[in-house]
């Protein structure tokens, strides 16, 4: 039903989503904990930065991280050296571009969800003989997961159209970096590509809807297993 | 014993508090609601940090602020079950149970799982999670959680207030048994006068932030800050009874309170065992001769110690009515006159029956 091409380009959508919202979920919540329970002076600065994503032109973030990360930027030079990494033209590239621009989505659920922890169950907890990290990762955690699993979710949905942070840093390269979105791009860039742009947007729409389908099931899920 | 010296400087008041009671026992903290009485539970617990604070159970000290001393939160092995019982909603009861269980070190254990279970009534609980409990259940498994953190002390902060008066009555005598059958020391809370008449060996009433007094319930339960707190309708002294006798077939026992005793009906009565109870003091009579042909069937003899007017026309009678006991009778002052009540003068006091209905309670174990 699928042409070899269009297959790659869902397989790479969907790894590459995949492997963003895994590089990204730890440093998620340590941000939203930072942001919620953090007594750091700078919390307005980073919740800001953390934000700026959401609300700067995706090609400025791409072209933020062609400078850091490119061969040539500082960041990029390093990696290139030291352990032979290659961001740029990669699918690891097209993976972190998608966790730069997925970022706020995920730390906003995930703050929203630790904002409702009740704090006084962690004293309860620590009355009974939990030290801090046994807290969290007994009560805090646990508690947050409805949160984590819906911004999980919502950025793996979301990172699969990634479209111009991607194409900007690492450009369009077939079975690399062309993902879903780039390649609906590319064939309505090419002659009589009409019927396969159409597919491919069909094939976006079907996973969209899934993964909102799916956030929700679970959501519903959690909330009965809280007593919510 | 349990020794605890608070300061702590609040926006609204400053606690201040000292208090020395041999251990185990119960201690009721009585106050109306903001007078700091959960500002010094949660001192004790670490869970604030107090200006000055010294508290040590026996021999350990938690927390001596003078010698830098302070043993964080989850070390002190204190059972604190809280006025909302916090349940981890995320667990089953019995993964709740176990949660305090498995991090108290090895070794001292006093109360293990089968026996916290069947005290507290929770074996067909142990597979729900808490949205499925009742308040009154909630509170039970709290209790049971906080028990098996195998605690050196209890404080326990209001558990009741937030539960209607059925649910009440189904978890009071939970912590009677509590009370009587570990030795564990409790703090308890309450701005519940009945609560503390049911639990506690030795009261402190606050006010603002301080002690107005303290010691055990017969004392505080005449003295005027308690008064304050309960009102003058809810007055009156309690004191220590035994059963002597009981006819089952009327349910009306003979309680031997100071040198005399009283027939009161009391369905559940053991004999032998010990009661406190409470006379209100609107409820008493005063006669200056055993009265004949009146329904009242109690009359003790005794002796005026005390006569204390208060701003309404009437006035407290203090009696002693043999080995130590102390009833208060309010009568309007015009009675006192025209009975020429004085001090050291003999007098009778008449006491109905129905009126110890409800105000008589199985007392601690001495």
């Amino acid at each position: 039903m699928l042409s070899p091409a269009e297959l790659d380009a869902v397989r790479l959508s969907l790894s590459i989503a995949a492997r963003s919202v895994i590089v990204s979920l730890p440093l998620a919540i340590v941000v939203a904990w930072l942001l919620v329970r953090g007594r750091l002076r700078g919390r307005v600065l980073l919740d800001a930065i953390v934000h700026l994503p959401l609300v700067l032109p995706p090609v400025v973030v791409g072209y933020v991280l062609l400078l850091l990360f490119g061969v040539r930027g500082p960041i990029g030079q390093w990696l290139d050296q030291a352990f032979g990494i290659r961001l740029v033209f990669t699918s690891s590239g097209a993976a972190l571009a998608t966790a730069v621009m997925t970022f706020p989505l995920m730390v906003r659920a995930i703050r929203l969800s630790l904002e409702s922890v009740d704090p006084g169950l962690e004293d309860a907890a620590r009355t009974l003989g939990a030290g801090a990290w046994d807290r969290f990762f007994s009560i805090t955690l646990p508690l947050m997961v409805p949160g984590i699993l819906a911004g999980v979710v919502t950025a793996f949905a979301a990172g699969l159209g990634e479209f111009g942070a991607v194409i900007t840093f690492v450009s369009n390269v077939p079975g690399e970096t062309r993902t879903l979105p780039l390649a609906l791009y590319t064939a309505l860039q090419t002659p009589g590509g009409e019927a396969l742009a159409a597919r491919l947007a069909s094939i976006s729409f079907a996973l969209g809807l899934c993964g909102l389908l799916i956030a929700e099931f679970l959501a519903r899920r959690m909330r009965r297993m809280l007593g919510r | 014993m349990l020794r605890i010296a608070i300061r702590k400087r609040r926006a609204d008041f400053q606690l201040d508090a000292m208090i020395e009671v041999p251990t185990p026992g119960t201690i009721a903290l009585f106050g109306r609601s903001g007078c700091g009485k959960t500002t010094l539970v949660n001192c004790i617990a670490g869970l604030l940090q107090a200006d000055r604070a010294f508290v040590a159970i026996d021999d350990f000290v938690l927390e001596d602020t003078d010698a830098n001393v302070r043993v964080p939160v989850e070390q002190r092995r204190i059972g604190y079950v809280f006025q909302d019982a916090r349940l981890f909603p995320h667990m089953s009861v019995m993964a709740n149970l176990r949660y305090g269980e498995r991090r108290a070190r090895t070794g001292k254990r006093f109360v293990d799982f089968d026996q916290v279970v069947t005290l507290l009534g929770l074996r067909d609980l142990l597979h729900r999670r808490p949205h499925e409990l009742s308040g009154g259940e909630r509170q039970r498994v709290a209790l049971g959680r906080a028990l098996l953190s195998q605690p050196r002390l209890m404080l326990l902060d209001e558990p009741l207030a937030a539960l209607d008066a059925p649910r009440r009555e189904e978890v009071l005598p939970y912590l009677e048994r509590l009370r009587d059958e570990l030795a564990i020391p409790m703090v308890y809370v309450s701005h519940q006068f009945e609560e503390v008449l049911r639990l506690a060996t030795h009261v402190v009433v606050m006010e603002r932030g301080a002690i107005a007094t303290q010691g055990p319930i017969e004392t505080v339960s005449r003295h005027a800050a308690l008064r304050a707190i309960v009102g003058d309708e809810a007055m009156g002294a309690v004191l220590n009874g035994v059963i002597v006798s009981r006819d089952s077939s009327t349910g009306l026992a003979a309680v031997q309170i100071g040198a005399g005793t009283i027939q009161a009906h009391l369905p559940e009565a053991v004999p032998g065992a010990h009661v406190r109870v409470q006379l209100l003091a609107r409820d008493l009579i005063l006669a200056t001769h055993p009265v004949e042909g009146v329904s009242v069937r109690n009359m003790l003899a005794g002796t005026i110690v005390r006569i204390e007017p208060e701003d309404r026309g009437t006035e407290l009678v203090e009696v002693d009515i043999g080995n130590g006991a102390l009833a208060v009778a309010r009568l309007t002052c015009a009675a006192s006159v025209a009975l020429g009540l004085h001090v050291q003068m003999p007098i009778w006091v008449l006491v109905k029956a129905v009126s110890i209905q409800g105000h008589a309670f199985r007392a601690p174990a001495a």
